[in-house]
């Protein structure tokens, strides 16, 4: 996005846009913090910024918050795997049949446009109150945007691959793995990445609303506790999570995605 | 869908019933029928996979219920606000961000990483500002569905034809008249498809809270059948539930023109 426009030769202008917004978010705090210590904001609403900084030690020496982050990440790992399994084999059988794809693929849209993670009390009483149906809530929300992508990408491999296939007389199952699948490989992991994110995002979700499991989980006993800076602390820590998970994929689908 | 249905317009000669539909319609069929063989067969708990008898008949009692459509009221109410809300404050700040390239550099960065972090695990902090009531749900509505209008704002103000930013600037246009003639027309379907993706997020924002913490709305009721372990209840508002998503999502889509994009 905005990486995108950025000039290939960096100068010292290039920095000064970065600066300001990074300068302004600090002055941001300070200003939070002069507030709260004046008294005109009330401290038990927004806690002081230095005391949300303080609380993180407490986030790790007495919350684990190492241990719930694996937690998390394991849940988002087996809802990862499952989505990626799942959702390229369907995509790839939709695809391989036109009528059926013409027939589901509206139904997969749409799908993917309904608030799906509000089935997480139906989950409850099938699996629960555990771990599965926080990885359930997490591969279903997941499952759309992989199929799409999926059937997008081997929809969209360019003719002269396949025809050069079709000369070296590959059958089905080599014209698959050897020309289809690697060709579309970067815009399924397009759907990939759309998809753990949006895993990530319902997994932290279900765990705050179901009370069990990682980092949600975590947010939801501080906030009942009324530790309200380790609420802050614990809600900034799952954001620079998932923005490091974000920033992650978007740098594993560069890497795939074939130079122009 | 609608491309079938125009096909088989045309195609004259054509069977009456396209191989499509067929397909769906044998889909549904095995679907339902799988279903009710789940729901006799015993493997699950009881009630866990009710029959389709019980669950139309649920869906016949929710939909004759008038504290059913008070409660839907109520949930329209909050992510309408949430919608209104979110949406103007998107819009304003895309459109700044848009226009400004140093501002966009300097904040767009924090929009654009902020914006796939899951929302939910800020209600106890909207609890504490804003209280228990409906505020705090049309609060987390707003945060929702703030991001995906003010960053695809911005994006499609940035892929506006330059020729006719000239145009303007040629008739000498004033920056309202900018906005008025050039802009906000150029930019209808990125606007309408950052409301699209709102409403959807406002609406999973608005109705999560209310599974969390609330005495009405359609969370709250999705919530109590699973207190009360009603099952056939609480499949027959999901079910309600996401036709009524659905159907809000793709009405916003055909207002702002947007499936005429797709089929060009």
């Amino acid at each position: 996005m905005t990486t995108a426009d950025t000039p290939a030769v960096t100068s010292g202008r290039d920095y000064a846009a970065p600066l300001v917004g990074l300068g302004t978010f600090v002055a941001f705090l300070l200003v939070i913090e002069a507030v709260i210590r004046i008294g005109w904001l009330n401290r038990f609403i927004v806690p002081p910024p230095s005391e949300i900084i303080a609380s993180f030690g407490n986030l790790f020496t007495e919350e684990h918050i190492v241990y719930r982050f694996f937690f998390t990440a394991g849940e988002c790992f087996i809802a990862g795997v499952l989505v990626t399994i799942c959702g390229i084999a369907i995509g790839v059988v939709m695809q391989r049949y036109s009528l059926l794809q013409r027939a589901c693929e509206t139904w997969v849209a749409a799908f993917a446009s309904a608030p799906l993670v509000l089935t997480y009390p139906l989950f409850m009483v099938i699996f629960g109150r555990n771990a599965w149906t926080i990885i359930m809530m997490g591969f279903l929300s997941a499952l759309p945007p992989v199929i799409l992508k999926t059937i997008e990408g081997i929809s969209g491999t360019r003719k002269v691959l396949v025809n050069v296939g079709r000369s070296f007389k590959l059958t089905p199952t080599q014209q698959f793995w050897k020309i289809l699948f690697p060709a579309a490989l970067p815009t399924i992991f397009v759907g990939i990445r759309l998809g753990l994110i949006f895993a990530l995002i319902n997994v932290v979700g279900t765990e705050f609303l179901i009370n069990f499991g990682g980092l949600g989980q975590l947010i939801n006993d501080l906030a009942e506790r009324y530790d309200l800076a380790g609420t802050y602390a614990a809600i900034c820590f799952v954001i620079l999570v998932s923005v490091l998970f974000f920033m992650g994929l978007e740098k594993a689908e560069r890497w795939l995605r074939p130079v122009a | 869908m609608a491309e079938t249905g125009r096909l088989s317009q045309t195609a004259v000669g054509s069977p009456v019933i396209s191989p499509v539909t067929l397909l769906r319609t044998a889909i549904i069929l095995a679907v339902l029928a799988a279903w009710e063989l789940l729901a006799h067969s015993g493997w699950l708990y009881r009630d866990v996979v009710p029959s389709l008898l019980s669950i139309g008949r649920a869906m016949g009692a929710l939909l004759t219920d008038r504290n059913y459509y008070f409660n839907l009221g109520v949930t329209a109410a909050e992510i309408l606000t949430a919608l209104a809300i979110g949406g103007s404050a998107g819009l304003v700040v895309g459109l700044v961000l848009g226009a400004n390239r140093f501002l966009s550099r300097a904040f767009e960065p924090y929009l654009y990483y902020l914006g796939p972090t899951p929302k939910i695990i800020f209600f106890p902090v909207m609890i504490m500002w804003f209280g228990v009531g409906p505020e705090s749900k049309v609060a987390l509505g707003t945060l929702s569905c703030f991001f995906p209008v003010a960053l695809n704002v911005a994006a499609g103000m940035r892929q506006i034809d330059k020729v006719l930013i000239r145009v303007g600037r040629s008739f000498r246009a004033s920056t309202w008249q900018m906005v008025q003639k050039i802009y906000l027309p150029a930019m209808r379907h990125p606007i309408i498809n950052g409301i699209r993706l709102g409403f959807g997020f406002a609406l999973i924002g608005t109705l999560l809270a209310e599974t969390k913490l609330s005495n009405k709305g359609i969370g709250f009721l999705i919530i109590q059948t699973y207190s009360i372990f009603d099952m056939p209840a609480m499949y027959a508002m999901l079910i309600v539930l996401f036709v009524l998503a659905i159907g809000a999502n793709s009405l916003i889509g055909k207002l702002g023109g947007l499936d005429s994009i797709k089929r060009s």
